[in-house]
């Protein structure tokens, strides 16, 4: 933990988007995790993401659990809103925040602990109810805070920095997103902003539910030989399905790219994302053979990560629930409180 | 692009800007940070080893290193190096406890140094305490050179000079004042082992123009009226000055005329205001004084009745630059002014001047008749005889002066010992973690946001009624405090250990000044397109590792690191440390000896 306020110094020739601000203008506090976690890498994925898609910091509402990942929207964004809430009940907040305003960008931010284990039944059902949020999860298998215990995503076998191995089967929390219905899957490395970044961005600018479970090694109890999730064995065994360019141009993209080694992409806004594809001939538009894909290569030790997962025509709770497009802060008493009237109007419909 | 031969004692003294920049290489960081702990005598001496004069440097140096300072390319202005330096000498206790005793053993070498300036004194500090027989001979009756002469008192109190000059004769250096050297050949008769010339440049530049014989006892020639007042041979000038000429010497002249009953003082220069020598700084101090400074202006005619100075006529120029760059200064077109005056000082130059020496006693002059001198070991072409200061090359400045004494005595040294002057030792280094615990260093690693602190003055009225008193005040101890703080530590050094690194971004991450990258080597001028901010300074150093666990390397931009140390606090593995580097430079004594 630093001690130290970050200087306000920055780099004279540093630049600066659309809105005018740099990328230090997303900043939050000095972060108080330890040095080298991967967790601030994800921070500062997001806080690049966000500079570069010039989104004003007043926009975004970050919400968390509780844990190492948790306490992270404290270090980003420092001009957004922010809710940490009890342990587990992110979604169920970020769902309701949602209800209420649906303008915002809700950038729900967790851990392993707090989505795997006490808040699974929340993460579960905030997917299926397709929630229009970035669901993040910064998974390094062990509760950190709690001095490194295996967490629910540690694999069966793992072994902890003291030598106790793993016997409990592992959740996987991509195969779950995929299962319940998230129309934006993804996995990702902290120690690979190039591939991170890119997919935080198109993320955001994804409409539904968009879940990415974000490797993060823990350097203090969970980044030794025989840990599944260090940074030595990420690298060894990550297998990127496809290397994704986010493009902001809002034009048709003509590319070099030989046909079939490229997947354009577009975006609910007319964005377009570009996906590169690598190795095995993968489409991002096959929920089931996403499934048996990841099933297949994790089961030979391989770390699947890129954009897993990618419905086209996504759909979100707004839509389902049929409700008021303007933010319920900028309705009315009279739209609010309809009266009596209008109340005795829906009981008999009921009856 | 890992150079082939990576120095670290170049590169990281390199990185150390005021150091670098500093001709006799100060350690500057260390002695600032010094002041700031309240420890000025030892600030106070780890500036006298290396620039023998820090009370008359602190006061009066051309401070090469405020434009390198790091903090100019990260805020708006430089930290105030040179005042700091002052601070230092002001506040000090009683250092001569600390003082190299007189050498009770003698090597049998004589050396003589021609002139008492801050040249030759450097060589005698330098030479005295090994144990050479040093004797430095100057027409005046106090040594300190064009430091007591040339500079008025207002700006360097006369008992600094006095305290810093003493501290050398101290040191067991004989002294024969008002004793010219008439003849360098009868000179070399006395079988010196060694001869040092530091004689500055002591002649004043003359302004040809119609009427200035008829009107010389109204026109001076700014460095000998300036040694005339320090003598106090002039007391009193007339009310109306133009002084001719855009150095510092015109500036002590406008100056000094200010405190000497000049009311209406002007100085004129030929050139634009932006391309003065004069440094910005007096420039500015002058104007504080009320002084009007006229540029593009070059003087026609001196006007007399009877030889009684009216006035100068000036001609109106404009800068024109040619393709090359190259300005030459034609007539505006507008007609000529006269402006109306009653004494002139003439300040447009100095020249060398060794009328003393004469030709073909095997020291050899070049076609502009100054002598022919190595630039490292200072040797003339009599292998015996060096020459330094302004005598060397012509008029620079007093801390160029000094570095070429340090140089000088070194050649001496190796000379004396049968040692050839001209293979110069090579630098020795030290780094040292400065880590005290986890988040712990040994220096102060936050960054202040103070902008440079200015130095108070006496006020105008008492200031220029009395030309001996001096008008800078100084930094008081709080103010000198604040100074302090501003500076970025730039000794201590981001040192990268490639082995450590797990390659986790927290120090790319944590950098507020986007300094550091991991990426794909290249070739210099490809890696510098492609960091993650422009390294547009190639001036400065990018500092890079060998190929990582991924393959790709760390790429650090000196350019504009404040030093914070927050890479190596955001490090896990300890990768980056904080080091402060310590660059050992031969001096004359047994560093300069070994080759090693």
């Amino acid at each position: 933990m630093t001690f130290l306020p970050k200087p306000k110094f920055r780099h004279p020739a540093i630049e600066t988007n659309e809105l005018g601000l740099t990328h230090r203008d997303y900043e939050g506090s000095i972060s108080t995790l330890c040095a080298g976690c991967g967790h601030d890498s994800i921070s500062s994925a997001i806080m690049h993401a966000c500079y570069e898609l010039n989104l004003p910091p007043h926009r975004i509402a970050k919400l968390s659990g509780i844990g190492c990942s948790s306490k992270t929207p404290t270090y980003f964004l420092g001009n957004a809103h922010g809710f940490n809430s009890v342990h587990g009940r992110m979604p169920s907040v970020l769902t309701g925040a949602n209800v209420a305003n649906r303008e915002l960008i809700y950038l729900g931010v967790s851990g392993d602990g707090d989505s795997a284990s006490i808040g699974f039944g929340q993460f579960a059902h905030s997917i299926r109810r397709g929630v229009n949020m970035v669901y993040i999860v910064a998974n390094n298998g062990v509760y950190g805070l709690t001095k490194g215990q295996f967490s629910a995503t540690a694999d069966k076998g793992a072994k902890l920095k003291k030598g106790a191995v793993n016997s409990d089967s592992p959740i996987d929390l991509v195969a779950m997103a995929l299962q319940l219905g998230a129309t934006f899957v993804a996995r990702s490395f902290s120690g690979d902003k190039g591939q991170l970044v890119p997919l935080i961005k198109a993320a955001i600018e994804h409409r539904g539910p968009a879940f990415i479970d974000c490797i993060s090694p823990c350097v203090a109890f969970n980044n030794h030989e025989g840990s599944t999730k260090s940074f030595d064995y990420v690298r060894e065994h990550n297998e990127a399905v496809n290397a994704l360019d986010f493009v902001t141009e809002r034009a048709p993209i003509t590319t070099s790219y030989a046909p079939g080694d490229m997947q354009v992409v577009r975006l609910h806004d007319g964005t377009f994302i570009r996906l590169r594809k690598v190795g095995a001939d993968y489409d991002v538009h096959d929920r089931i053979a996403a499934m048996n894909y990841i099933s297949t290569r994790e089961a030979s030790g391989e770390v699947v990560t890129g954009l897993i997962y990618l419905e086209d025509h996504p759909e979100d709770m707004h839509d389902h629930l049929d409700t008021v497009s303007t933010p319920l802060n900028r309705l009315g008493d009279a739209e609010l409180v309809p009266g009596q009237a209008a109340l005795d109007k829906i009981n008999a419909g009921l009856r | 692009m890992k150079p082939e031969r990576f120095d670290p004692a170049d590169y990281f003294h390199k990185v150390v800007d005021c150091q670098w920049a500093c001709p006799a290489h100060t350690p500057v960081p260390e002695y600032i940070r010094l002041i700031a702990a309240g420890r000025y005598a030892d600030a106070y001496m780890i500036n006298w080893e290396s620039n023998v004069f820090p009370g008359i440097l602190g006061r009066t140096c051309d401070r090469p290193c405020e434009p390198a300072c790091r903090r100019g390319r990260v805020e708006k202005e430089p930290v105030a190096i040179c005042r700091l330096k002052r601070v230092a000498a002001d506040f000090k206790d009683d250092v001569r406890p600390r003082m190299p005793a007189k050498s009770e053993f003698k090597n049998g070498k004589r050396v003589a140094c021609i002139g008492a300036g801050p040249a030759s004194l450097t060589v005698a500090r330098d030479l005295a305490p090994l144990g050479y027989e040093v004797v430095v001979f100057d027409a005046e009756p106090k040594a300190g050179g064009m430091v007591r002469t040339q500079i008025p008192k207002f700006r360097l109190p006369e008992e600094v000079i006095d305290e810093e000059v003493g501290y050398v004769f101290d040191l067991g250096v004989e002294f024969r004042h008002g004793h010219r050297v008439e003849s360098m050949s009868a000179f070399l008769a006395h079988d010196w082992d060694a001869v040092f010339v530091g004689t500055g440049a002591p002649r004043g530049r003359d302004l040809e123009a119609p009427g200035r014989k008829e009107a010389a006892a109204h026109i001076h020639l700014g460095i000998d009226w300036l040694a005339n007042v320090a003598f106090g041979h002039v007391t009193k000038i007339s009310k109306r000055v133009i002084v001719l000429g855009g150095g510092n010497t015109a500036m002590d002249c406008c100056r000094s005329a200010r405190r000497l009953g000049g009311e209406d003082v002007k100085v004129v220069v030929r050139s634009g205001f932006e391309e003065m020598k004069a440094s910005p700084w007096e420039k500015e101090d002058a104007m504080h004084e009320g002084i009007p400074i006229l540029n593009y202006m070059v003087p026609k005619e001196f006007r007399h009745v009877g030889g009684k100075l009216t006035g100068v006529l000036f001609e109106k120029v404009r800068a024109e630059y040619d393709a090359k760059g190259r300005r030459s200064l034609v007539p505006s077109g507008e007609p000529d002014e006269f402006l109306e005056c009653d004494e002139v000082l003439v300040a447009v130059g100095q020249e060398n001047a060794f009328p003393w020496i004469e030709r073909g006693i095997g020291i050899e002059f070049d076609k502009w008749d100054m002598p022919v001198v190595d630039q490292e070991t200072m040797a003339s072409t009599l292998p015996h005889v060096f020459f330094g200061g302004d005598s060397a090359f012509g008029p620079k400045n007093i801390i160029w002066a000094v570095a070429h004494g340090h140089a000088a005595a070194v050649s001496i040294d190796r000379m004396c010992h049968g040692l050839d002057p001209s293979v110069r030792p090579h630098p020795g280094y030290s780094l040292i973690s400065q880590k005290m615990g986890i988040h712990e260093w040994s220096y102060d690693n936050a960054i202040s946001a103070q902008q440079r602190l200015k130095v108070p003055l006496v006020e105008n009225r008492k200031a220029l009624g009395d030309i001996k008193l001096e008008v800078e005040l100084g930094f008081d101890v709080v103010r000198a405090f604040e100074e302090a703080q501003r500076c970025l530590n730039c000794d201590v050094q981001t040192i990268f250990t490639e082995k450590l690194c797990i390659e986790c971004d927290a120090c790319v991450d944590i950098c507020p000044m986007d300094c550091i990258t991991f990426t794909a080597d290249g070739p210099e001028g490809d890696l510098r397109a492609r960091l993650n901010a422009p390294a547009n300074n190639v001036e400065q150093a990018l500092y890079t590792s060998d190929a990582l666990k991924t393959g790709r390397i760390m790429a650090k931009d000196e350019d504009v690191c404040l030093h914070c140390g927050l890479c190596a606090e955001r490090c896990p593995t300890g990768a980056w440390d904080m080091q402060k580097f310590n660059v050992k430079l031969p001096r004359a004594g047994a560093s300069c000896r070994s080759t090693a």
